[in-house]
């Protein structure tokens, strides 16, 4: 256990985090994310107000879609990332939790009148469901469709044993899989009914804590805000041009556009490891030894079993193939530029 | 928590066994057990010479990186290839299968002079 962001978090269960990892691609990983933080805008306006706020394009999700975007400042730099849900008269953004007191802020500094802004954070219990055999799990626990009748991104209220909960097909690993959002009251009781059913059904399901999470976030090639994105990073230098709609007004809009004219001053690579365990912070050469970027993130990746990182290096040096190194405790060790993600999600194959 | 009563220790976590005109060397459960999953090992070379004390290696786990102390000085007579293939041996069977080096010892006497395994347990009692 650890603090973290005023939560008692669970960093690994007794089995270990690598194993907690290959249970969640094999099967089913449970995930205890109650520190995320949940904003309700309603309210007329709120459609506008949340379009100018995130990156990208949401004026066209249809009732029940969830979309990643990013929460910008007017330089352009990265505030927070969002998982933003279209509900029948909100909008229900997932967030941070060591951002929430800041977007809150953020959000509430720039609302105009009649939006309203509601932190559910407090009364809303999240858990992740996922794996291969998540939806099926999910599906015999709500009743038959319930979750595999939703499309991937999308949303709808099932309920869980009588415990209402928005569930979202969404989620951070790289499986399918979903996000339950329910009162927090009921938290204990479907946490033990999922591994209760799992059993049940001969469903293999585990507890994963917040090590394993990293490492399978980190595999499937999605960001950690602090790490790859953040509030020094742009957007375009960490790859996410996709995520920015330049056919709208976003706040930041124009600083992002002027690093899409001048080229980004760095980019974000993964980078294939050789020789020991790259990590946050260290910094990587080329291969004459002069500097080339640092690691933000780093790690030994259990599915495709390799020492992998990403990091910030000069545009010169982000070619998929290029030779470089990564100095672990001062020496040099062998890396490549490689494409990532390093393990495809599972619903985009 | 294991301890395995025909070692002796260092407060640092190593252990030492004695075996045959060898020493062999690894972690001691409690150290696995702190470490969590333990995901790279790179050791010294056999045939390298090592003072007691002197840093041999390292273990890595998911959280971090731990340095590796010799608790003899010596030359390193082997080091466990199977690590490279498998570090979470050392997680596994960590007086066992999880090894970590053989050592020549220099002076045997070093030995005499480590935790034995009733005051090792007092001491790893205290982290």
């Amino acid at each position: 256990m650890a603090p973290f962001a005023g939560y008692d978090m669970p960093i690994s269960y007794p089995s270990g985090a690598v194993e907690e990892h290959l249970v969640c691609r094999r099967s089913v990983g449970l995930f205890d994310i109650d520190h995320m933080g949940q904003v309700e805008l309603s309210g007329p306006g709120s459609d506008d107000f949340i379009s100018s706020l995130v990156s990208a394009r949401v004026l066209d999700m249809l009732e029940g879609e969830a979309r990643y975007s990013l929460l910008l400042d007017e330089r352009g730099f990265v505030l927070d990332d969002l998982f933003v849900y279209k509900l029948t008269n909100s909008w229900w953004i997932v967030i941070n939790a060591s951002n929430r007191a800041s977007d809150l802020a953020w959000m509430r500094a720039r609302a105009p009148k009649g939006v309203a802004i509601a932190d559910r954070s407090d009364d809303t219990y999240m858990i992740a469901v996922q794996g291969p055999r998540a939806i099926e799990l999910l599906d015999a626990v709500a009743g038959r469709g319930s979750a595999s009748g939703l499309q991937r991104f999308t949303s709808g209220r099932i309920a869980i044993a009588g415990i209402p909960v928005l569930f979202g097909r969404t989620g951070y690993t790289g499986e399918d899989g979903g996000e339950l959002f329910f009162p927090a009251e009921r938290a204990l009781e479907l946490w033990e009914l999922l591994l209760a059913e799992g059993s049940r059904l001969g469903i293999e399901v585990a507890p994963v804590g917040l090590a394993a999470r990293d490492s399978l976030r980190f595999e499937a090639g999605m960001p950690l805000h602090g790490h790859e994105i953040g509030p020094s990073i742009n957007p375009i230098e960490a790859g996410f041009k996709w995520a920015c709609d330049f056919a709208k007004d976003f706040v930041g809009r124009a600083a992002v556009e002027a690093v899409v004219a001048s080229g980004p001053a760095r980019r974000l690579v993964g980078l294939d490891v050789a020789g020991g365990v790259p990590r946050e912070g260290f910094e990587v050469l080329d291969p004459e030894g002069r500097p080339a970027g640092r690691c933000v993130a780093g790690m030994f990746c259990p599915t495709v079993k390799k020492y992998a990182a990403n990091a910030f290096v000069l545009p010169e040096y982000s070619k998929v193939g290029t030779a470089l190194a990564v100095s672990i405790r001062d020496k040099p060790r062998d890396a490549v530029v490689v494409k990532r993600p390093l393990y495809l999600p599972a619903y985009r194959r | 928590m294991k301890i395995d009563p025909s070692c002796r220790y260092q407060s640092s976590h190593e252990y030492v066994r004695k075996d045959g005109d060898e020493y062999v060397v690894g972690i001691s459960d409690h150290a696995q057990e702190a470490l969590g999953d333990i995901v790279f090992v790179e050791m010294s070379e056999a045939g390298k010479s090592v003072a007691q004390g002197a840093v041999v290696g390292v273990v890595e786990s998911v959280k971090a990186a731990s340095d590796i102390y010799s608790p003899l000085s010596g030359t390193i007579a082997a080091v466990n290839g199977a690590l490279q293939g498998d570090p979470s041996l050392v997680n596994k069977d960590p007086y066992g299968a999880g090894w970590l080096y053989r050592i020549k010892a220099a002076k045997p006497v070093e030995f005499d002079g480590l935790l034995d395994a009733v005051a090792y347990e007092k001491e790893s009692g205290k982290d």
